[in-house]
């Protein structure tokens, strides 16, 4: 690195007329500005063509596809709402726990523990975020699954059966694949990804406000309920959605643990299906130009909008803060 | 800093000490668990990868090719298969990622229109759900060729690899000092020398931080190769043909009813997540040494 600019001078030495020079300068500036290029119109594919894809299926049911409860390969008969309905449900599931957890950790992590062993578990807690989703759908298979099957669905049944409402919510065979088993495998792993993320916002803060407050006699709570969490909330909600945004397009943990059933209703252990889902196990059997293969695109263009609102939603809050 | 004030108004740290340090300890005893909670699941996931898949892994595992149930097959075909198609998507993602990145470093502005809307794309790029990319790659180089291709599986990878060294790069060229860009241009260098041969060669570690992280979340991808490359029960070296590739043989093999492809998804699993590990932990070391 120091080298370098003691060796520029030879280099640039030979004559080279300016022409010649900015000749290259701008050829350079056209070989990286086309690579951008080619990186936005990667996107640009892909958002045109899920929706020219899907075009059929959005013609055949019209816009109602997006909010039809049917999903009949037999009749040829297509609707969003079922995978739809599995995904929302099953996202913010998964949110709704990996919230307090990742929360929780960023706060034991920057506030409380001592430095070797935040060192330690900040490592494992990335380490987790760099485990591959089909890793999670596996461990979430061989381990959730049984247990919710064995012990929480049995034990929900056995205490809220006869509770009016919350039957509704946990009715169904304790198969220990569903919505409740999706959304925990989620929450494990965004968590770690939230976590990274509100970690990296909280040290953010001025270290004076924090110093201020412990001057004042705040304890570490106070501190970071009083002080920290109002200065960085914005940040946090933006962490919260990116990981709604991954939870949401999530295929490989979730097919694995949500059951596969094409359905609606209120059990949250009943098996049901996402978008991702659904479109990893009936791509690989649905012709082309077949309906059934342009009903699958068409829900990967509506999860492609979902997802592209989540992350402008977090880009906003970000810019917000700025 | 107006929400500061605002709750600081209402708020005297002197009073009720007890209950305050009761919260205090509560709130420590919570953000622990949530800490053990994570600790725990890791250590959950290791354990079972390590106890189910290290029986499977033999070296037959390792040499042989996949095969049918009971026959004794193993896994080589799909490794191979895997390292062909994450190297090759690599190959494509690196140089475009590297001169995108150095675009919006070097020339994106905040007045460049082009560059904030690339900036932008990239980000939706990095969060968009894979199998989306799996998809349009199907469609742009499956159906067209009417059979499924390891180039395309290379490809959906290199959709997914493009965004972070993007981002990587472009980070780590913005924290190179504008006293070395102005040094190289006082000593006469052109703008693409002191860009490729300062700036780049300064940033060289965390340029290549962000290709290993890119490499590591690349490798375990499972869905855009669903639809691209989709597996091979044979040997294929053939860029043009289906190739095996270990994620979509755990995929394939996990569900299974047979007990020899269980166990090989296991070790398949635990083959992948310890390369992924691996790449993560050699980052963090070497970042921390840099």
């Amino acid at each position: 690195m120091t080298l370098a600019p003691a060796r520029q001078p030879d280099k640039v030495s030979v004559p080279e007329t300016r022409e010649k020079r900015s000749r290259a300068d701008t050829a350079f500036q056209a070989i990286v500005g086309g690579c951008s290029l080619i990186v936005l119109i990667a996107l640009g594919g892909l958002v045109l063509l899920m929706g020219v894809g899907g075009q059929e299926a959005f013609r055949t049911f019209g816009l109602g596809f997006t909010f039809r409860n049917v999903w009949n390969p037999v009749a040829n008969d297509y609707g969003a709402w079922a995978p739809l309905f599995g995904t929302i449900v099953s996202t913010l599931i998964g949110v709704l726990i990996a919230m307090p957890l990742a929360f929780g950790t960023a706060f034991w992590l920057t506030a409380i523990a001592p430095p070797k062993v935040a060192a330690v578990v900040g490592t494992a807690v990335q380490l987790l975020a760099a485990v591959p989703s089909i890793i999670f759908g596996m461990w979430g298979f061989f381990t959730i699954v049984p247990f919710m099957a064995r012990h929480v669905q049995p034990f929900m049944m056995h205490n809220f059966r006869h509770v009016p409402g919350i039957n509704l919510l946990i009715h169904g065979a304790p198969f220990g694949t569903g919505l409740m088993t999706a959304g925990i495998v989620l929450a494990m792993m965004i968590a770690p990804f939230m976590t990274a993320v509100m970690r990296d916002v909280f040290s953010a803060m001025p270290g004076m406000l924090r110093e201020s407050a412990y001057g004042l006699g705040a304890t570490r709570w106070d501190v970071m309920w009083k002080v920290v969490v109002p200065w960085s909330r914005t940040g946090m909600i933006g962490a919260t959605v990116l990981g709604m945004g991954r939870a949401l397009g999530e295929t490989m943990a979730v097919t694995f643990v949500i059951g596969n059933v094409t359905s609606v209703g209120w059990s949250l252990f009943a098996p049901r299906s996402t978008v991702a889902s659904l479109i990893a196990l009936q791509f690989p059997e649905s012709p082309a130009g077949s309906l059934r293969l342009s009903s699958l695109l068409a829900l990967g263009f509506i999860l492609m909008l979902l997802s592209f609102a989540s992350l402008s939603l977090a880009r906003m809050l970000r810019k917000d803060r700025k | 800093m107006s929400d500061m004030t605002t709750s600081s108004s209402g708020w005297a740290p002197n009073a009720n000490g007890a209950r305050r340090r009761r919260t205090d300890k509560l709130a420590t005893l919570l953000g622990m668990i949530a800490a053990g909670i994570l600790v725990l699941v890791l250590t959950s996931i290791l354990w079972t990868l390590l106890s189910r898949g290290v029986t499977g892994l033999s070296a037959a595992a390792l040499m042989k090719p996949m095969g049918p149930p009971g026959s004794g097959g193993g896994l080589a075909n799909a490794i191979i298969g895997s390292l062909i198609q994450t190297f090759l998507a690599l190959l494509i993602a690196t140089p475009l990622g590297l001169g995108c990145g150095i675009y919006l470093s070097e020339y994106g502005n905040r007045q460049n229109r082009f560059a904030s809307c690339v900036r932008f794309v990239s980000d939706v790029l990095m969060s968009v759900p894979s199998i989306l990319v799996g998809l349009f790659v199907y469609q742009i180089l499956v159906a067209p060729f009417g059979h499924f291709s390891a180039f395309a599986g290379s490809v959906a990878l290199a959709i997914l690899a493009v965004p972070i060294i993007v981002r990587t790069t472009e980070d780590m060229l913005r924290l190179v000092p504008i006293a070395m860009r102005e040094a190289g241009a006082a000593l006469g260098a052109t703008r693409w020398r002191v860009t490729l041969f300062l700036c780049l060669r300064s940033a060289k570690t965390g340029v290549l931080t962000g290709i290993l992280l890119a490499l590591a979340r690349v490798s375990g991808e499972t869905a855009p190769l669903l639809f691209t490359s989709l597996g091979n029960q044979n040997w294929s070296f053939s860029l043009n043909r289906p190739m095996a590739s270990l994620p979509v043989t755990i995929y394939q093999y996990a569900g299974a009813s047979y007990e020899d492809w269980v166990q090989l998804a296991w070790a398949g699993a635990l083959l992948v997540t310890m390369g992924v590990l691996a790449i993560n932990i050699a980052v963090r070391l070497s970042a921390r040494r840099g």
